[in-house]
């Protein structure tokens, strides 16, 4: 029994509805929430242990064997996910402890952190199509509370443009599924896979996946980005983090489940396009990256230029380059936490997200100051860091595919990407001193703890990328090999 | 001007039990007919509702003190633990079981732990719906 695969994605729904009976008691809240993040990391690291031993699992709800009913189903990949996610989340928590304020703990915050989480997690693990757009709205109605929460007015603005886009994109993403379901008859997605494989993958099809790749490139903010910058510079920062890690990973991850797993026949059509709208997203995130003076905009923008990137990683689809974009994946899930968190603390400890106000900070808070430095040297892909060993597997994919013009985007990017944070470092953190010692807000340690936390994360996964070796090798292996997914879930 | 509603009222009094008994059957036919916890739910919800629009919300909130936030908590925790439930039986996560047992009143009756998830689903609906209704009318 594979009862424990459903936990990541169960904990935090019970946890989160319990949380609302505890109301005003915040402190409770906090510890049982962040318990809850810790516990699913411990789980997910035991479950991806387990399929490099028994291969990948697989749940029945209720005992209905596939196709029949609804399934989970743990892969590396997924696993993966599951557990970047808890960690990110654990420490975004911590952040929040400190700053996030009263008013929003009493308004249930940590119960809709947890419903955020319950359905990230409940995404990566599902194992069939109509359950992943379930999954997929969990996740959407947490964030609608949590990018409105605090009733500020640029968040009402914010939250009904990210409303109005998401519930379209969601009924995209339903049509595409009723014609998927018209066409070949099932959801089960190891079932669908091999249908399409069996019918070939003929013009209809390819066209309900261009739909499919609409509606995640609205979700992932592929080339659709427009809506992007805005929403995720409106809440708090722990909120934001939050987002900028969480959020636009889910539509990659289905895109990458969706076009490896379904729909990988025809990768002159689809394939082709995505690479087309990868290096349009790198070129469009690059500009916006250098042309905004608000630090929010900067950051928002570099969460565009990763998607981007990763993209590239499925458009060329060489093992290598998949490796590498599961590598980037878990890297941007951290180090855009990470660089969201160091920009909302700039923003509380200045008053201002304009970069031309800000100077001379390092002399202030000297840790900050090294700190927004590492996680620059990370994005740029410097070498003991994290970002490295992912662009050079996509780079090394991308060569060897022949897929050059992707190659010089995605490096190209990289440039603009260290380019804009060091704008950034150089403006703010450099020059001459304006903060008098009198003047100068204190950093609270509450704030400064999970930066330093990520901070060792993205070193950590810089240098022990060799110990992850065997698990991402393994996700890339189920990617491109549908057939070891088919056979865990429709032949055991 | 005070709007005189007392036909209104007088028939609301008795609608409202025909209403509920209507819930409940609802809610009870949906083993095996349609019906169920959501529409049950949704039944029992519109009784509320009518309540709150024909007479004050004051004093239907003092006959029924319910923080209808908590009641929509507490049916989303009752549908989540009968899942939850199956893992202690080891059986997969939202298995579900019945039985037939005879009772002294009903005499031989079917009960499921099916019918816990969908009381579950039919407070949640309840709280939900009576909480929009709610703050709905504070805008205003």
């Amino acid at each position: 029994m594979n009862n424990i695969i459903v936990l990541p994605m169960v904990i935090p729904v019970l946890i989160g509805i319990i949380l609302i009976f505890l109301g005003p008691y915040t402190k409770a809240q906090r510890w049982i929430s962040l318990g809850v993040m810790v516990a699913n990391a411990g789980i997910s690291i035991y479950i991806l242990n387990r399929i490099q031993t028994e291969g990948i699992l697989r749940l029945d709800f209720g005992g209905w064997t596939p196709p029949f009913g609804i399934l989970f189903v743990a892969d590396s990949f997924s696993m993966i996910l599951v557990l970047t996610t808890s960690i990110v989340t654990s420490v975004c928590l911590i952040y929040s402890f400190f700053s996030i304020g009263k008013a929003h703990e009493t308004m249930f915050f940590y119960s809709f952190v947890n419903f955020l989480v319950a359905g990230v997690n409940g995404s990566f693990l599902t194992g069939d199509l109509f359950n992943l757009y379930v999954c997929f709205e969990i996740m959407l109605l947490a964030s609608y509370v949590l990018i409105a929460l605090g009733g500020r007015k640029v968040q009402l603005k914010e939250s009904i443009k990210y409303v109005a886009i998401n519930v379209l994109s969601s009924w995209f993403f339903l049509v595409a599924i009723a014609y998927l379901y018209g066409t070949v008859g099932t959801l089960n997605m190891a079932h669908l896979s091999e249908r399409i494989a069996e019918a070939g993958q003929t013009p209809l099809l390819t066209v309900i996946s261009i739909l499919f790749l609409t509606v995640f490139g609205l979700k992932s903010g592929l080339l659709l980005y427009f809506w992007l910058p805005g929403s995720y510079s409106a809440p708090p920062t722990a909120v934001a983090a939050l987002f900028g890690a969480l959020l636009t990973k889910v539509g990659i991850y289905a895109m990458f489940r969706v076009f490896t797993l379904l729909f990988y026949h025809e990768t002159s059509i689809t394939h082709t396009i995505i690479g087309v709208l990868a290096g349009l997203t790198l070129i469009g995130g690059s500009i916006g990256a250098l042309a905004y003076k608000d630090i929010r905009q900067i950051v928002s923008y570099n969460v565009v230029i990763a998607v981007g990137f990763i993209l590239v990683g499925l458009a060329v689809a060489t093992p290598e380059a998949i490796e590498g974009s599961i590598y980037y994946l878990m890297h941007d899930m951290i180090v855009k936490a990470l660089l969201f968190l160091l920009a909302g603390t700039m923003i509380y400890l200045t008053g201002t997200a304009n970069i031309d106000y800000m100077s001379g900070l390092i002399r202030n808070y000297p840790l900050l100051g090294w700190m927004f430095f590492i996680v620059m040297m990370s994005l740029a892909g410097i070498p003991p860091l994290s970002g490295f060993i992912g662009k050079v597997l996509v780079g090394q994919g991308a060569a060897d595919a022949g897929s050059y013009i992707l190659l010089a985007l995605a490096f190209i990017s990289s440039i603009f990407v260290l380019y804009s944070l060091l704008r950034v470092f150089l403006s703010c953190f450099w020059g001459e001193t304006i903060i008098s010692v009198e003047d100068e807000v204190p950093l609270k340690k509450g704030m400064l703890v999970p930066c330093v936390l990520l901070t060792l994360v993205t070193i950590g996964l810089g240098l022990g990328a060799e110990s992850l070796a065997p698990y991402v090798s393994d996700a890339a292996n189920t990617l491109l090999n549908p057939d070891v997914y088919i056979d865990a879930v429709l032949n055991d | 001007m005070k709007i005189n509603n007392v036909i209104l009222q007088a028939v609301t009094k008795i609608v409202v039990f025909i209403i509920l008994t209507l819930a409940v059957y609802l809610f009870l036919s949906g083993h095996n007919n349609p019906g169920g916890g959501f529409i049950g739910g949704l039944v029992l919800a519109t009784a509320f509702v009518l309540l709150f629009i024909v007479f004050d919300i004051e004093t239907i909130q003092k006959a029924l003190p319910f923080d209808f936030k908590k009641v929509a908590a507490l049916g989303a925790f009752l549908a989540v633990a009968t899942g939850f439930g199956s893992l202690l039986f080891d059986a997969p996560f939202l298995s579900q079981s019945f039985g037939y047992f005879d009772l002294p009143f009903f005499g031989k009756t079917e009960l499921a732990t099916v019918t816990i998830f969908e009381a579950g689903v039919a407070l949640a609906v309840v709280g939900v719906v009576v909480t929009i209704i709610l703050s709905i009318s504070e805008d205003v």
